[in-house]
């Protein structure tokens, strides 16, 4: 009989312990420290909330970089991957579908940026490589009167490099590159 | 795929680099060293000992120290079915979720409980702020814990002159308090320091610059984010997990999340080492364990490299489905291999959507389910290898084998072999049995052999108590919430009681001398038989479910 008290009133104290004493503190220090962080890096414009620098929002318009594909309708209510299987026909088929397309809007694309044709893990990566980003280029340029070689600097300027220099992958944050250029266009 | 590969060494010489404190540090925890932390720690302590009405100085034998792992992991479940059951009426529901349904909150809690962490449900909609905290972030602090003093008491049994395996509430305890809550909330500050959000707002509607609505929700994820992998649990905040950019916002905080995986594992095996007073036989166990990770590393980050085949063709090189652009192949293979190896079960890529190879590495490194392993539980059943190795090489040589001094007997053997064949046991005939019930069969979503492979995946990650999926699979169901809520149960206690059976039976043994003849168990030539034992027992029982699967798909792969 005491070892089932002992065991009952040992799953309670570590219970608040563990499950609210110690994110009570840590929210308490995290949020002094890193307040944009801590309620979720987001973008203020106008008094106004637009989005988060970190969840993909979707762009449909024609004269913006577009993200990747989200499997989740951009809603972060309800986070999805794809999990298709990457061998079946199907999927293969597909892709070779979409290959073609990208290369008849865009003739001189030799390699396809893999970011862009494939669906995001999460449903919202914020980022694009920046070989994606610059596929889009042409399009936006035709749309928007402005000339590649500025479209490609825009990439460019926006770029985040590897994280000390080797970790992850160089990176354009296509929230921020369209909050850039819609400076100069609107959509 | 040249700077993937320097930062997969980098990555790795971190972890190295690690082992030897942390395993020294880990010593004096659970050997209760006097160190300078005590004026921090011992009265903490203290009032948790007074509270739960623990004698400090009480010590178990194998009955009872397993009779105390049993009864306080069953309370803690209970515990967290009813949060999950009633978090609608409950308070700290700023998103407005209702109660969990009997099937799925049974399937939860015995998924937490058990250090497997497998989600049939996605957290962003299917658990209130204070599920995410007291069925989940509470309980990766126990159950890593637990899994941490069952393997402790294992060694103190095995270098044990009596039937005394220390006491496990105090294991547990001192593991909490000196291991996990201060690194913890370390790792946690540095996570949201990364982006990662840690707040009791709930979610937030924004209108995009587009004009269009989204609902972002949040919560206090980062304190959940660092005991996940620290604790090498794997249940994730939101639906996709590592993946998603609240949970893993850089490249840095991945290599954080990885090193946090493999910290206390590997160490654990360096600390076994000191803990029997032979450094060489921690090495040799840890040799086996890391010439097989590397193995297993080599071939998901070339198979992510490379491709489909008919895509490269096409000029679309690697694969990125379901892959984040922030950490490419590299990252993402090192991610998967990581989380399978120290049976975490986070992901940082949809594992459905990796290529045959790579999605053969996770089945099969949790299929052997000693690649390090996760808290405490990796390194019991590296060791049972060990114990059946030590008795197939005494077989061959005509000698009683011995380990560490001590005779392995039948018992410990027969022992030894239920604990072993439990986990292809209960991955098999589940599986089997769930390829011919119509209504398991209805929840797979790709056809195939990679429908088989989902299905093979869902029951050995709960067997292997680690929590990644295939997820196309739609788990939600009576089936697979019942069922693999069962596989968890047997995975996780079966093995546990059986060692524990094992350290009370070796304990009571007296130490044999070493002699010309003994066979010498922390030499390379014994790291070699290891891995051969391991591999071979591990191929005769899964080949032929593994060729069904993620092998006849790679054979048959879009040219």
């Amino acid at each position: 009989m005491k070892t089932i008290f002992t065991a009952i009133r040992a799953s309670v104290v570590l219970m608040l312990l563990c499950g609210l004493l110690y994110p009570l503190v840590t929210t308490g220090v995290a949020g002094t420290l890193f307040p944009k962080q801590a309620k979720g890096s987001l973008i203020e414009v106008n008094g106004a909330y637009v989005g988060s620098e970190l969840i993909a929002q979707d762009f449909t318009s024609r004269k913006l970089f577009h993200p990747r594909v989200s499997n989740a309708k951009y809603d972060p209510t309800a986070s999805a991957g794809s999990n298709v299987n990457v061998t079946s026909p199907d999927y293969v088929n597909g892709m070779l579908e979409k290959i073609d397309a990208l290369k008849q809007e865009n003739p001189n694309l030799k390699d396809i940026p893999a970011d862009l044709v494939t669906v995001s893990g999460s449903g919202f990566d914020p980022d694009l490589s920046p070989e994606a980003a610059k596929a889009q280029v042409p399009r936006i340029s035709k749309e928007t009167g402005i000339s590649e070689q500025q479209l490609n600097d825009l990439v460019d300027d926006h770029t985040q490099s590897r994280q000390l220099g080797v970790f992850g992958e160089p990176r354009v944050n296509v929230t921020e590159i369209n909050m850039s250029l819609m400076k100069q266009v609107s959509p | 795929m040249g700077i993937g590969f320097v930062q997969v060494a980098i990555t790795l010489i971190i972890i190295m680099l690690l082992v030897k404190p942390v395993g020294s540090y880990l010593v004096k925890v659970f050997q209760q060293e006097k160190t300078g932390l005590d004026r921090v720690f011992g009265p903490v302590e203290r009032l948790l000992y007074r509270l739960m009405g623990v004698r400090e100085n009480e010590t178990m034998g194998w009955k009872m120290y397993a009779g105390a792992v049993l009864l306080s992991n069953f309370v803690m479940m209970l515990l967290l079915y009813l949060v999950l059951r009633l978090q609608g009426h409950l308070p700290l529901n700023p998103d407005g979720v209702s109660n969990m349904g009997a099937a799925q909150a049974f399937n939860t809690a015995t998924s937490f409980i058990t250090n497997t962490n497998w989600q049939s449900y996605s957290g962003e909609n299917g658990l209130s702020y204070l599920s995410q905290l007291l069925a989940v972030t509470f309980p990766m602090f126990t159950s890593a814990a637990t899994g941490f003093a069952v393997a402790v008491a294992f060694i103190r049994g095995l270098v044990g002159r009596q039937d005394n395996l220390g006491n496990f509430y105090v294991d547990m305890v001192r593991g909490i308090t000196r291991v996990f809550l201060p690194l913890s909330f370390i790792v946690a500050l540095f996570l949201v320091f990364q982006g990662i959000p840690q707040t009791f707002q709930g979610a937030v509607d924004v209108t995009t610059l587009e004009g269009a609505k989204q609902t972002i929700t949040r919560g206090l994820v980062a304190s959940l984010e660092s005991v996940k992998h620290l604790g090498t649990n794997g249940g994730g905040w939101f639906g996709t997990n590592a993946a998603h950019p609240f949970e893993n916002p850089t490249p840095l905080s991945n290599v954080v999340h990885i090193v946090c995986m493999m910290l206390l594992p590997t160490a654990l095996v360096y600390a076994f080492g000191l803990m029997v007073r032979n450094k060489k036989q921690g090495w040799a166990v840890f040799g086996a364990m890391g010439l097989i990770f590397v193995v297993m590393l080599t071939i998901a980050f070339v198979s992510e490299y490379k491709g489909v085949t008919a895509l490269d063709t096409a000029g679309l090189h690697g694969n990125m489905e379901g892959k984040e652009v922030r950490f490419g192949e590299a990252q993402s293979a090192l991610f998967t291999t990581v989380t399978t190896a120290a049976t975490t079960g986070s992901v940082n890529n949809m594992h459905e959507s990796l290529t045959p190879m790579g999605g053969f590495v996770p089945l099969a490194e949790m299929m052997l389910n000693n690649v390090f392993g996760g808290k405490g539980v990796g390194l019991l059943n590296g060791l049972l290898y060990l114990i059946l190795t030590v008795f197939i090489c005494g077989l061959m040589v005509g000698r009683t084998p011995e380990f560490l001094g001590k005779k392995i007997e039948g018992k410990e053997v027969k022992l030894a072999a239920i604990a072993l064949l439990i986990h292809p046991l209960i991955i098999l005939a589940p599986t089997a049995l769930a390829l011919s019930t119509p209504a398991a069969i209805a929840s797979i979503s790709n056809g195939g052999t990679h429908g088989i492979s989902e299905v093979l995946y869902a029951f050995t990650s709960g067997s292997a108590n680690n929590g990644s999926a295939f997820a196309g699979l739609n788990a939600n169901t009576d089936f697979y919430n019942v069922g693999i809520g069962l596989v968890m149960l047997f995975g996780r206690y079966i093995s546990i009681i059986a060692m524990l059976a094992i350290a009370g039976s070796l304990a009571v043994k007296r130490i044999v001398p070493v002699t010309t003849g003994t066979l010498r168990t922390n030499t390379p030539l014994f790291t070699g038989i290891l891995i051969m034992i391991i591999l071979v027992i591990g191929a005769l029982t899964f080949f032929p479910a593994l060729a069904l699967g993620p092998i006849a798909e790679q054979l048959g792969m879009p040219k």
